[in-house]
């Protein structure tokens, strides 16, 4: 069965996820996601909940503080934002909202009891967490929830790795046990019915590797079984076969000849023919086509998971100096918008 | 893999045939080949006559099918397959954290009294979930399997892996963060009943008292800090042992005969968080055995630049086109194009393979006096014996 194409899996989302194994490129697909979404004229926040920067690093801006920071102003009215979600802060803020703690909060604090619950009362930080992008995607310019139009026509959520997003989104599952009613519990409640609504999906990012498209695989079956939507998967760092396969087996089959026609053509163009450098020229494609193959492999199992594939392009340096801009055209390119 | 001026590489030869060397330790960041290192040093060492038992995290299935570490039950086993001409073995095992947890908790407390913890809703939490308790466990089956070893002589070598965390300093303040936790004053407030003398303490903290609670139970419901209360009441006696396993083994890692191995991959980020991992060893006077950088792109024909490779290829392609050469030529000369692609993989390769080197050399720049030994990439996964004694090989020769 060919996989849905990217625009439905796209249509009326309003919450991006994004997971991936650790090393894949997850916040910088993140951010291009989020950079491709804003540029048709659209108001979009990018959230990171692991206090790592990698917002800061990726647009090279002051590392964010508690408050949204603009980061990209379109000519067409689009922007792009940033917002870096501390469980710390997060709580202070919940309690001073629900619970006019005024200098209440500082003794909590001092009692350990917001270290206790934001790092060490399982599933408390990842409700807090979550609560902030639940805030986010249903804020509104009104004065109560849910009156006027929406802020954000599209929130991008840089999560934490496969391994971990299953929990992480599970919250109402996480906390059921440990808080059986009271606001934590009815925040919960209220997140997961947001986490599972149609308005959500999450992507998983790999590369062609083996553990990275092993952990996409599991991640897939986990989200699923567990009721959340799931988007595209994408591929960073996809390799272009550089080398014609067919002409490499020629090249196998007839090994002199080869080593004969490559070093004429050197010659003709005046490189130093050794045969240390023919050689080493042809063990290269050999590699890169054992590599090819492999990820060819790979590339199967990704498809069997019936789920849209959009691909990235390996960027020779890096995100640095503009290479998120690249990766979003290429998203822009395969359909998001 | 040649040296580069200057730098030393780690003495990995020594590293692992010194008797004196009797736990390694590898950390980095997710995603960098801890596991692939470990299993390979591991290997190496068993082969090289010592008694080798690797205690890994996470490994990739068929790298741990390799290992014989189909089940996960907690013990090592014997790795088939090894080399053993030098008398030395491998075992290897995978870390089943709630399982390591569960075991403390029967260690040090009376069974009625396991049971009741063991079935409280905070601690199947907390022993699954709590951002931590990985690392935590890691550390705590370091110091059983060396408990073990010296008990019944059995390995001379504990080579661990450590979890795949956000930060590779996770592993060292994980331990820490659970010992503070015991220790915090809302713990011990929770747990102030319990204890002698409970009441003086309770009424000293007595304002604080009636605000964290009322929060807690305001925010949480009720049942939470009763489970909690129930918990922490339960483990109680267990405090000290916790307490003072993490500080043994947190000791442990300071001797001389622990030697750290920092991993990381030849990419901006991985080498940031070995920066960082290696200034905290020494803050923490913590031996540093160097940095292993792996997948390092090397190039098999190394005389010829990528600038000259991409302008060559440029050449060969004009001069077919110049020639009226073209689709019709193709079918006479099926070698027609080889050369210009070989070309053009050379120049890609080369460029990835400057990036890798810029990288290592800032790191080095930083860090004048780390050994640093290079794993070149390899075109596919590692997942047998013969793949983890290649690996083996390149990090000895540095």
């Amino acid at each position: 069965m060919a996989p849905p194409p990217l625009s439905r899996a796209l249509d009326g989302v309003r919450l991006h996820v994004v997971t991936g194994k650790g090393g894949v490129g997850k916040t910088s697909v993140a951010a291009a996601l989020a950079l491709a979404l804003s540029r048709a004229g659209r108001k979009v926040l990018l959230v990171e909940v692991e206090g790592r920067q990698g917002i800061s690093q990726t647009f090279d801006v002051p590392p964010l503080g508690t408050s949204e920071v603009r980061l990209v102003t379109h000519a067409d009215g689009g922007e792009l934002w940033g917002l870096s979600v501390d469980a710390k802060a997060a709580l202070l803020e919940y309690l001073q909202t629900f619970y006019k703690l005024g200098r209440a909060g500082g003794a909590l604090e001092k009692m350990g009891v917001i270290d206790f619950a934001t790092t060490i009362a399982p599933g408390v930080r990842d409700v807090l967490l979550t609560g902030k992008v639940y805030e986010a995607v249903g804020r509104t310019a009104g004065h109560r929830r849910g009156q006027g139009p929406r802020v954000w026509d599209a929130v991008v959520l840089d999560a934490p790795p496969t391994g971990r997003i299953t929990r992480f989104l599970n919250v109402n599952v996480q906390v059921a046990d440990l808080a059986r009613m009271g606001p934590i519990h009815s925040q919960a409640e209220s997140i997961t019915r947001m986490l599972r609504n149609r308005q959500s999906v999450v992507h998983v990012v790999t590369l062609l590797e083996e553990m990275p498209v092993q952990e996409t695989a599991d991640a897939v079956a986990e989200l699923s079984d567990a009721g959340f939507g799931l988007g595209a998967v994408v591929v960073n760092q996809v390799r272009e076969p550089l080398v014609d396969e067919a002409l490499l087996e020629l090249a196998a089959r007839e090994p002199a000849r080869t080593r004969d026609r490559v070093r004429t053509d050197l010659a003709a163009v005046g490189v130093r023919a050794t045969a240390r450098t023919v050689a080493g020229l042809l063990e290269q494609a050999h590699d890169h086509a054992e590599r090819v193959a492999l990820e060819q492999s790979l590339a199967d199992e990704v498809a069997a998971l019936g789920l849209p594939r959009v691909d990235l392009p390996t960027l020779p340096s890096g995100t640095e100096d503009g290479g998120v801009a690249v990766l979003a055209d290429a998203l822009t390119r395969q359909g998001v918008r | 893999m040649a040296s580069r001026p200057g730098v030393p590489a780690i003495d990995v030869e020594a590293l692992l045939t010194d008797a004196g060397t009797g736990v390694i330790v590898c950390c980095g960041s997710g995603g960098v080949g801890k596991t692939t290192t470990a299993a390979a040093l591991g290997l190496r060492a068993a082969e090289a006559g010592r008694h080798v038992v690797v205690l890994t995290i996470d490994p990739a299935r068929r790298l741990a099918q390799s290992l014989g570490l189909t089940e996960l039950d907690n013990v090592p086993r014997r790795v088939v397959g090894v080399g053993e001409a030098s008398g030395g073995s491998l075992h290897a095992m995978m870390l089943d954290m709630k399982r390591t947890f569960d075991e403390v908790v029967e260690a040090h407390s009376t069974a009625e009294k396991a049971e009741q913890i063991l079935a409280n809703p905070f601690y199947q939490a907390v022993s699954s979930s709590f951002a931590g308790t990985q690392e935590y466990m890691a550390m705590e089956k370091l110091g059983q399997l060396r408990a073990q070893a010296a008990r019944e002589d059995s390995w001379d070598l504990i080579v661990v892996d450590t979890p795949p965390s956000r930060s590779a300093l996770d592993f060292l303040d994980a331990p820490k963060r659970l010992g503070s936790f015991l220790d915090g004053r809302f713990i011990r407030l929770l747990t102030a009943p319990a204890r002698a003398g409970g009441k003086a303490y309770l009424k000293v903290f007595s304002v604080g008292a009636t605000i964290a609670g009322a929060t807690m139970s305001k925010v949480l419901g009720g049942q939470f800090l009763t489970d909690v209360q129930t918990f922490v009441a339960a483990l109680e006696t267990m405090f000290g042992g916790f307490r003072e396993r993490a500080d043994v083994t947190y000791a442990l890692l300071k001797e001389p005969t622990t030697a750290f191995v920092v991993v990381a991959a030849p990419e901006r980020d991985a080498l940031r968080e070995a920066a960082y991992f290696v200034d905290r060893l020494a803050s923490e006077g913590m031996p540093l055995a160097g940095v292993v950088v792996n997948r390092l792109q090397t190039l098999a024909a190394p005389a010829l630049t990528g600038g000259r490779a991409a302008a060559a290829a440029e050449q060969l392609q004009d001069r077919t086109t110049d020639a009226g050469h073209g689709a019709a030529a193709t079918a006479s000369d099926p070698l027609e194009g080889l050369t210009p692609a070989l070309l053009r993989l050379h120049a890609d390769l080369a460029d990835v393979a400057d990036r890798h080197e810029g990288h290592v050399r800032r790191f080095v720049a930083g860090h004048p006096g780390v050994p640093v030994s290079t794993v070149p990439a390899g075109a596919t996964d590692i997942h047998d014996l013969e793949g983890l004694r290649t690996v083996g090989a390149a990090l000895a020769a540095g």
